[in-house]
């Protein structure tokens, strides 16, 4: 099992004058940044690199991150930029990056680089994760929706090219045309960084992963139709000749640990309200239909069960936001919401383990409006009670995680030897 | 128009063709209609209910293998053939202004590929492709020197045309024509806002104009919502960057100065600024432009009269 650790990074700025009930409109990706206050910024960044540093020390196994454009809800608009950091303040935890939106990219040779980079100084510990993005994010960088799933899979074809094939060599794509590609850079990790998919949405980027025996990471989704896409992964690699297992998925989802259960419910309920995301309970932001339903972003037909009842429970229109939006006793309620002392939320955990069998979860924590202390309490009870008996749960229930079993043969992996 | 598909002499395949757009028809889960439904999409589409009562025009729907493509191809009226163009929205489906002209003209109404009813052409990436694909088209189905009408984004693919091959086309008429990045103001970013906002934007006095609930229903049926759904995915191809603009226009239409083109604008333009219609004014040497106050983007619609009379003088 692969535990990691992941935070949204949100701009909390209770002096916006945007969040709660103002009365103001803040339709996404219409607020403007003119109430952007870098000093707050830095503080943020800061905190948010702080609190990665903790995670690693307290034992999680990755540290995540994810980048989404033009929003309150999400710091990380250039990501790698934080992997960066992370990649030479860290020493053991894997960099988790879920993911670089490819699409977006007008020249992917600059990812080959970055992210070769960080493979390096990291000294091997990057995973590469790829997304389609949301509308913001075609938006925000003006690339063409239509065209998203298609320069999605030639970008990642081109950049696993660029770092298995030595250079010079051409490219003559349809969408990305190079005539002499010859990075002076490679990735440390042989023959290149893992690949890993996250998704809540398209059919296709999950059969996709299937076929590409990539592991594939469901963010915040409900259990049920969760499952069912899992099964779906598995049912594909079985059509396509190999046998997937826990090593193949992953479930990111909400898990607050406190000292008392008043303490944790009192906190947990700041993951649905606050002054940093928009569509929080008590803030007046509004999803943007448009953003939302961007011409031919996703198939209009392929799409998977979590976001048909995603869908559904906003009365149509789609997006992530209506997940965000749903009460806070809902989510306690079907667990996309863990919330508790390490006694009450352990129990819940193993629910999740043995409904959907993942071999990686991630925690997502200190979001919303929780403090910079709300976030440390956790990560010690999670260092101190959780991760050792997580761990211990996922060798009773045999969930091997990607670095245990090879996601594309699900042969063993020989574990490094510890250098004391 | 209601929901119950009309009795006819002809089966709807003879009709039709036999053919509809498996673009559109045959996606597993998109819309898997049976032929109770098809038949009332296609009523729909054209609007047969008028058809019904109507004695001067008949109108036709057939499905031409030409270029490399299966082109849906609607014909109705007599008279000599004029071409339409149809906008970003795609073919709306039988208005007043085409019935009108078609009493003296014989209407040609391909759906552009892409955009519903005729299949994708997958190496069509922006305007140009297209445009030189419809000369392939349009040597093919024997309409050259013909006249022309071209609304919005059929505007500027008019424009594009042209600018390749000004003989093709008799005379042109281009209907607030997208194409030319604006001097004053900036072309509607109908892509950050839903299908029926954009379509209420173009109008500048919705209330008043007859046809704006045929063409905008407060609750759209499936079919007409997830056929705007296909044509501005395609418009979003051949558009997104830069937006709805060829750079190089408005030196290329100095090609159409011996092709008799007439600009038709809404002084209210809410999708492509007025002062556009200046900048294609002074590109297209000789050309005649008219300016319809308390109009918005769609002349053809909103005001109907006017605009019928000055395509019938223009094309007379």
């Amino acid at each position: 099992m692969f535990v990691g650790y992941f935070t949204e990074r949100p701009y909390q700025d209770p002096g916006s004058g945007y969040f709660g009930a103002t009365g103001k409109p803040i339709m996404d990706l219409m607020v403007s940044n003119e109430i952007y206050d870098p000093r707050l910024g830095a503080e943020l960044y800061n905190r948010y690199l702080d609190e990665k540093l903790y995670a690693e020390e307290m034992g999680f196994d990755g540290l995540m991150l994810n980048e989404h454009h033009g929003t309150p809800f999400c710091m990380g608009g250039a990501m790698n930029v934080e992997a960066s950091i992370l990649a030479r303040m860290t020493n053991r935890a894997k960099i988790v990056l879920l993911g670089n939106i490819l699409p977006i990219w007008d020249d992917p040779l600059w990812l080959v680089e970055q992210l070769s980079m960080i493979d390096m100084i990291s000294r091997g510990r990057l995973v590469s994760g790829w997304v389609r993005g949301t509308g913001r994010e075609s938006v925000a960088h003006n690339s063409p929706p239509p065209y998203n799933w298609e320069r999605f899979q030639e970008a990642h074809e081109f950049i696993v090219k660029a770092w298995t094939t030595p250079g010079p060599f051409r490219w003559e794509g349809k969408h990305y045309q190079y005539r002499h590609v010859n990075p002076w850079v490679r990735p440390y990790q042989e023959p290149h960084p893992p690949i890993w998919l996250p998704g809540v949405v398209s059919r296709d980027s999950l059969l996709w992963a299937a076929e590409k025996r990539i592991p594939y990471i469901m963010l915040a989704t409900e259990l049920e139709p969760t499952k069912r896409a899992f099964q779906l992964y598995h049912d594909t690699a079985a059509e396509l000749g190999y046998q997937s297992g826990s090593q193949n998925i992953g479930y990111l989802w909400k898990v607050h640990v406190d000292e008392t259960e008043e303490l944790a419910e009192q906190t947990a309920r700041k993951y649905v309200q606050g002054p940093s995301n928009p569509f929080l309970a008590g803030n007046e932001g509004t999803v943007n239909p448009a953003l939302v339903n961007l011409p031919g972003l996703t198939s209009r037909s392929r799409v998977l069960p979590t976001q048909a009842v995603a869908t559904q429970a906003r009365g149509g229109g789609g997006g992530a936001a209506g997940v965000l939006g749903r009460p806070y006793e809902q989510q306690i309620e079907d667990y996309t919401i863990i919330a508790g002392t390490p006694k009450t939320v352990l129990p819940k955990i193993r629910h999740v383990l043995e409904y959907i069998r993942p071999g990686s979860i991630f925690f997502w924590d200190g979001d919303g409006a929780m403090t910079h202390d709300d976030a440390m309490r956790s990560l010690r009870l999670m260092g101190q009670e959780i991760l050792p008996a997580v761990k211990e749960m996922a060798k009773e229930l045999e969930l091997p995680g990607p670095f245990e079993l090879d996601p594309a043969t699900g042969k063993e992996i020989p574990q490094p030897t510890e250098i004391s | 128009m209601n929901g119950a598909p009309p009795s006819f002499h002809l089966s709807p395949e003879r009709r039709w063709g036999g053919q509809t757009n498996p673009a559109y028809f045959g996606q597993p889960g998109l819309l898997s209609l049976s032929g109770f439904a098809t038949l009332w999409l296609v009523a729909h589409f054209l609007n047969w209910g008028f058809l019904m009562t109507s004695v001067s025009a008949a109108w036709s729907e057939e499905t031409v293998a030409v270029a490399g493509a299966d082109l849906s191809l609607v014909k109705g009226g007599s008279g000599e053939p004029l071409l339409v163009f149809h906008d970003e929205i795609a073919h709306p489906g039988l208005l007043r202004f085409h019935r009108e002209l078609a009493e003296s003209h014989t209407l040609y109404l391909p759906a552009h590929p892409g955009f519903g009813r005729t299949p994708r052409l997958d190496w069509v990436m922006n305007m140009r492709d297209l445009a030189g694909w419809y000369l392939m088209a349009l040597e093919e189905l024997g309409l050259e020197s013909v006249n022309a009408i071209g609304f919005s984004l059929g505007g500027w693919l008019a424009a594009e045309i042209a600018t390749m091959s000004p003989r093709q086309f008799k005379k042109l008429a281009l209907v607030a024509p997208l194409g030319i990045r604006p001097p004053e103001g900036y072309i509607y970013d109908m892509f950050l806002s839903v299908a029926q906002d954009c379509i209420t934007t173009a109008f500048h006095d919705p209330a008043s104009t007859p046809e704006f609930t045929e063409l905008c229903p407060n609750t759209p049926p499936p079919e007409q919502s997830q056929g705007w759904d296909v044509a501005r995915e395609e418009a979003c191809r051949l558009g997104w960057k830069p937006y709805m603009y060829y750079p190089a226009l408005p030196q290329l239409l100095r090609r159409l100065h011996r092709l008799p083109t007439m600009l038709v604008w809404g002084q209210q333009d809410g999708i492509v600024p007025v002062s556009a219609a200046q900048v294609y004014h002074e590109a297209i040497p000789g050309s005649r432009l008219e300016i319809l106050d308390n109009c918005g983007h769609l002349p053809q619609v909103e005001k109907a009269d006017s605009f019928i009379a000055l395509a019938r003088e223009f094309f007379a």
